[in-house]
């Protein structure tokens, strides 16, 4: 499952302008639930 | 969730056009913090941050404008920091986070759910 | 500062957080993180779970993951389902399926902002019942099918992936497809009863690694609970946070209304305190010293010399505590073979961590000096043990279907 273009991947990114939007998938955060 | 409309986000095909009107999202919550804001969509699961104050009242705003400019003017961005502005709105489309809404509607009054 | 950056500072409010709502449960898994079983006397009352929802609105939590014990087994479960969808707190709850007949798939199917997750520890019933109990696999296909027939969207399967069940990864992917359902697969933890059956049952280095490939190569769709952070050292990092949102981002708040950090650590030791306190959940998430404590900046500890800690984070603080590992050190399952090291340099008399909350049903779980001791994994049907603390039996009510 590859991270979307938004979401928060580990790779470094240019610091050209600090984007204004992070995007992030979360499931309950280690929830069983 | 329920059975209804697929809520997966996104525009369905409509590019973004910053000339029109849209507004945030019903099936989004949003939240302000001190950083920004927090911002959860009940059908695709995405948290979003949003970075800036400013950004967050051009989202906030979007629903009492005719269109996506006039929103960004009221929320007193910088010329130069304008095409940010639309690049990151046009991602917040793409996510389903804000959604055109139809020309002839009333603003809305919906409260931050 | 990015986002993950900004929640290991902690929130004014949490993103989400659990709610165990009961300890009642019709099942007695072998590895409940709960030990759930008997309900216990002192349960928030409707109207104090109601107050809960209430102020989580006002805290705009956007979401509960409701689950217990099994949850549906209180009486009023649907009535405080309905009162917290209104009031615009959306709910995922997590069940094994015993309530959920036609009408009630249907009545989820009306029903806007809740998710449903059956829980499944097995593909095959063999698999699953040797952990989950006689009977509990088909109770969980007929919840999918009724979901399903009702026109249910997108219910979810959760698995806790165990040693039994790794192998299976590929045919509980159909057996979401089949449902219409969405696969989550969470991590095995050290956290109640699982604490017996750790040893036994959690994936070995070899399965690690097999998960991990899989979740990359064919994981696309299946939720992971952000519980498999600490296999990023692997690699490519997983999707999802990837740090432990204890206290910081998420907390428990278990049936008698006392918060803990996280579901996976019910010990005096994560307490941070009771909603029925002065101030409620509010104060409790706001100003109690453990969160306090949580949210400094952790400096990795033992682990600050590996590179991949930015990755891991140094993994789960509850797996830590519950095998006997010092928290600023290695998870037990960390890939790279220091947890390994650390349970061995364990000395053998090491006594670990047990929890005082315990409602399981059956006879008193092992007390156990290392964790070294087999358990016999087979079930027998629980025995009906009159608790002469609780009025009501953790089964009324309840219609085999």
């Amino acid at each position: 499952m590859t991270p979307s273009e938004h979401s928060e991947s580990v790779t470094e990114e240019p610091v050209v302008e600090e984007t204004l939007v992070e995007e992030v998938s979360i499931d309950g955060m280690c929830g069983v639930y | 969730m329920t059975e209804r409309e697929p809520d997966r986000g996104g525009d369905t095909g409509q590019a973004f056009d910053p000339g029109r009107p849209y507004r945030r999202s019903p099936s989004v919550a949003l939240r302000p913090e001190p950083f920004g804001a927090l911002v959860y969509h009940f059908g695709t699961r995405k948290l979003s941050f949003l970075k800036t104050p400013q950004l967050v009242a051009v989202v906030t705003g979007l629903e009492r404008h005719p269109d996506v400019h006039a929103a960004i003017d009221a929320a007193g961005v910088a010329q130069a920091q304008r095409p940010a502005y639309l690049r990151a709105l046009a991602g917040l489309a793409e996510a389903g986070t804000i959604e055109p809404r139809s020309r002839t509607s009333e603003p809305e009054t919906s409260e931050a759910r | 500062m990015k986002l993950t950056e900004h929640f290991q500072y902690g929130l004014n409010s949490p993103i989400c957080l659990t709610w165990e709502l009961t300890y009642a449960c019709n099942l007695a898994c072998v590895h409940c993180l709960s030990s759930s079983g008997r309900r216990d006397p002192r349960e928030l009352t409707t109207a104090e779970c109601k107050s809960v929802v209430d102020e989580l609105r006002k805290m705009q939590v956007f979401y509960v993951n409701v689950g217990g014990g099994e949850p549906t087994v209180r009486p009023d479960f649907w009535e405080l389902l309905d009162y917290s969808v209104d009031s615009g707190v959306g709910v995922k709850f997590s069940t094994n399926g015993i309530k959920l007949d036609a009408a009630r798939a249907a009545q989820l199917a009306r029903t806007d902002y809740v998710d449903v997750q059956i829980s499944l520890d097995g593909a095959t019933a063999g698999v699953n019942d040797a952990v989950r109990g006689p009977g509990s696999y088909d109770t969980a296909m007929r919840a999918l099918e009724n979901l399903a027939s009702a026109g249910f969207a997108q219910p979810k399967i959760s698995v806790v992936m165990t040693r039994q069940n790794v192998d299976q990864l590929d045919e509980f992917k159909a057996i979401a497809d089949k449902f219409g359902a969405q696969l989550r697969i969470t991590r095995l933890r050290p956290s109640g009863r699982g604490a017996d059956v750790w040893d036994e049952l959690h994936p070995t280095a070899a399965q690690q690694r097999q998960l991990y490939d899989w979740l990359v190569a064919r994981g696309d769709g299946v939720l992971t609970g952000d519980s498999f952070f600490h296999l990023s050292a692997y690699g490519q990092a997983l999707p999802g946070l990837n740090l432990c949102g204890a206290g910081r981002v998420v907390c428990l708040i278990d049936p008698v209304g006392d918060v803990y950090a996280c579901p996976f650590a019910i010990h005096e030791n994560f307490l941070a305190g009771n909603v029925r306190s002065p101030g409620g959940f509010e104060t409790v998430w706001r100003a109690s010293e453990l969160f306090a404590e949580l949210r400094q900046p952790q400096s990795g500890g033992a682990c600050r010399s590996c590179g991949h800690y930015d990755a891991c984070q140094g993994g789960c603080m509850a797996a830590k505590f519950f095998t006997g590992l010092p928290l600023d050190g290695p998870d037990p399952e960390c890939v790279r073979g220091f947890g390994e090291q650390a349970l061995a340099a364990r000395g053998d008399s090491t006594v670990l961590p047990r929890s005082e909350v315990d409602h399981s049903r059956s006879a008193a779980r092992n007390s156990r000096v290392n964790a070294r001791e087999p358990v016999p994994l087979t079930l027998t049907a629980p025995p009906r043990r009159p608790d002469r603390t609780c009025d009501a039996s953790p089964l009324a009510g309840v219609e085999l279907v």
